[in-house]
């Protein structure tokens, strides 16, 4: 393994060092959700005692605070994916949102009959039904770029399938249920020499190598605070100027106006058009010292002893007979998918939790891919830089256990 | 691994690895499906009905083993059963892995199906456990899907 310090950082993450049914928890389910460390933590817990307060609607004291943290917290959002300008980057609730508002934004105003949108097999679901909506209401049509049996997509389908009735492409950067790296820098390109923008659900890459939506030339780019080791409710859309401006607003209410009267209303600049209501202030505050958290540790060595680990516990997971792994495109994240022979994974989920073992079983919100690999659902392994080898080691001997029981 | 005993108990991988009456009724009279959107467990459970008693039950479909080895137990449980018997038991069982009945204490009729008590032990799979019967109580009572969600 490399130079990465795994020990060290593991003092960071307090959840870690529980005990769950007796054994020490070895959390393997952070494509659902990761774990917070210390920084976001207190950052957390420093507003709640000393700034909690509405944002961008008092002068006094409190709020100016709030609402300078907010919005430093933005800044912050926008140097970690390299945007151009800070208002770029809406807070959303998380990537869920972040679909929907585009969907029903971008939808509502650029989406008519006949138009297509461009999906792809190994969407979650949260980027699939709010296009189905759309298309519903629009009389559009959905596509969709199939993949093949490794679990990649198949770019000559992709680039037939764009035409002058494309309207938008939306697809995931990194598959949550197969660990799968788009190479969505091409798509993109591909996507733009049709004229076509394309919105990118970031929620699995985010957590796992940097991002720069620049060089990505993204139009649109979501993701989820609570899977990059910030707490629930954060989240951004990320959209480039351009296109903002031109969107209509998601949902309307307070903090997103400029004036009102009843006859008519006009809409506040972004960010602030995409923002009614009072906000997460706290999980986006949060978000925010993730974000420091993760410029602190040399993010880009943790990624690399992170893919360390994805080949370790592939390597040990497939030399045992009777598993077998979903998703094994060349280029992955840390995410393993697995099922074994004769047992159904809810099995798995459970005998691997009495061991102390968490991880995700079910359909993971892509049942479009458990119907292509012919499966119910799998047991996935998400690993996070904090996990170590040795916690590999104790699921592998858990499946041999699983395989054990069921015997 | 005491624990994962109570719930992985003999006698539910062997209904797992080979359910009883695990299969159609063409002459079926009352059928319902069951799905357990969380898990993706799905099951039809096929009722013959004879004035008013079960003459012959089963099931079909995918899931876990505990899934399984319930509906599986619960067809050789209620076969013979009069509508009214079936019910009662429906309601037992439900009451049992809910934690409103204790089966070792409170008089009931649930006899070999008390071995699913220990999913009370794993609340995610308390709805595994409950599906086959949610569905039988629909097919018996002419209604066409549950969803245990
Ligand atoms: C690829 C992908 N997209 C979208 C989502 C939805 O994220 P959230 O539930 O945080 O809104 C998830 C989370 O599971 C995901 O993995």
């Amino acid at each position: 393994m490399s130079s990465f310090d795994v020990n060290k950082i593991r003092e960071d993450f307090p959840v870690l060092s529980q005990t769950v049914n007796g054994k020490p928890l070895v959390y393997l389910d952070n494509g659902a959700s990761s774990q917070v460390p210390n920084l976001v933590i207190e950052r957390g817990s420093k507003y709640l005692a000393e700034e909690h307060s509405n944002i961008h609607r008092g002068v006094h004291y409190l709020s100016q605070n709030a609402t300078t943290a907010y919005e430093a917290a933005r800044e912050k959002v926008k140097r970690f994916i390299n945007a151009k300008e800070a208002k770029e980057c809406i807070f959303v609730r998380g990537c869920t949102e972040g679909c929907n508002l585009v969907a029903y934004s971008f939808g509502r105003k650029f989406i008519n009959e006949g138009d297509e949108i461009i999906l792809s097999q190994m969407e979650h679901h949260a980027n699939i039904i709010p296009w189905q909506v759309v298309a519903e209401e629009k009389g559009a049509k959905i596509r969709v770029i199939p993949m093949n049996e490794r679990g990649e997509l198949i770019l000559e389908e992709y680039e037939n399938m764009l035409n002058e009735r494309t309207k938008i492409v939306a697809i995931t950067h990194v598959s949550n249920s197969l660990g799968t790296i788009n190479p969505v820098k091409e798509m993109i390109a591909t996507a733009h020499k049709f004229g076509v923008p394309v919105f990118i659900d970031g929620a699995q890459a985010i957590p796992h190598f940097p991002v720069d939506v620049q060089d990505l030339d993204a139009d649109f780019y979501t993701f989820s605070g609570h899977k990059m080791f910030a707490p629930t409710g954060s989240g951004v859309l990320y959209g480039k100027k351009e296109w903002l401006d031109k969107l209509p607003p998601y949902q309307t209410g307070g903090g997103m106006i400029r004036t009102v009267t009843f006859e008519k209303t006009t809409y506040a600049p972004i960010p602030e058009k995409f923002e009614a209501g009072t906000p997460a202030i706290a999980a986006n505050i949060g978000l925010g010292a993730a974000i420091d958290y993760l410029n602190s540790i040399d993010f880009e060595a943790a990624a690399a002893y992170e893919h360390e680990l994805l080949e370790y516990a592939t390597e040990k997971l497939s030399a045992i007979e009777g598993v077998r792994i979903i998703g094994t495109a060349k280029e992955k994240a840390s995410v393993l998918s697995f099922t074994i022979e004769n047992v159904h994974p809810h099995d798995i989920g459970t005998i691997l939790d009495q061991q102390g073992i968490a991880v995700r079983a079910g359909h993971h919100c892509a049942q479009p891919v458990m119907q292509f690999f012919d499966v119910p659902a799998t047991a996935r392994a998400s690993f996070a830089f904090y996990n170590t080898k040795e916690e590999v080691d104790k699921l592998v001997e858990a499946v041999q256990k699983v395989i054990e029981v069921f015997a | 691994m005491s624990e994962l005993n109570d719930l992985y108990q003999e006698v539910i991988l062997d209904h797992n690895k080979n359910p009883r009456n695990f299969r159609e009724i063409e002459s079926a009279t009352n059928t319902a499906d069951g799905n357990n959107p969380l898990c993706g467990d799905a099951l039809r459970v096929y009722v013959e009905m004879e004035d008013d008693k079960v003459k012959d039950v089963a099931f079909k479909g995918s899931g876990c083993a505990i899934s399984k080895a319930s509906a599986s137990m619960m067809t050789q449980a209620v076969k013979g059963k009069s509508k009214e018997d079936a019910e009662i038991l429906f309601n037992e069982f439900h009451k049992m892995v809910t934690g409103e009945l204790d089966a070792e204490a409170d008089e009931n009729s649930l006899g070999k199906l008390k071995i699913f008590a220990g999913v009370l032990e794993f609340p995610a799979r308390v709805k595994c456990a409950s599906l086959s019967w949610h569905t039988l109580h629909a097919a018996l009572n002419e209604e066409e899907t549950v969803s245990t969600e």
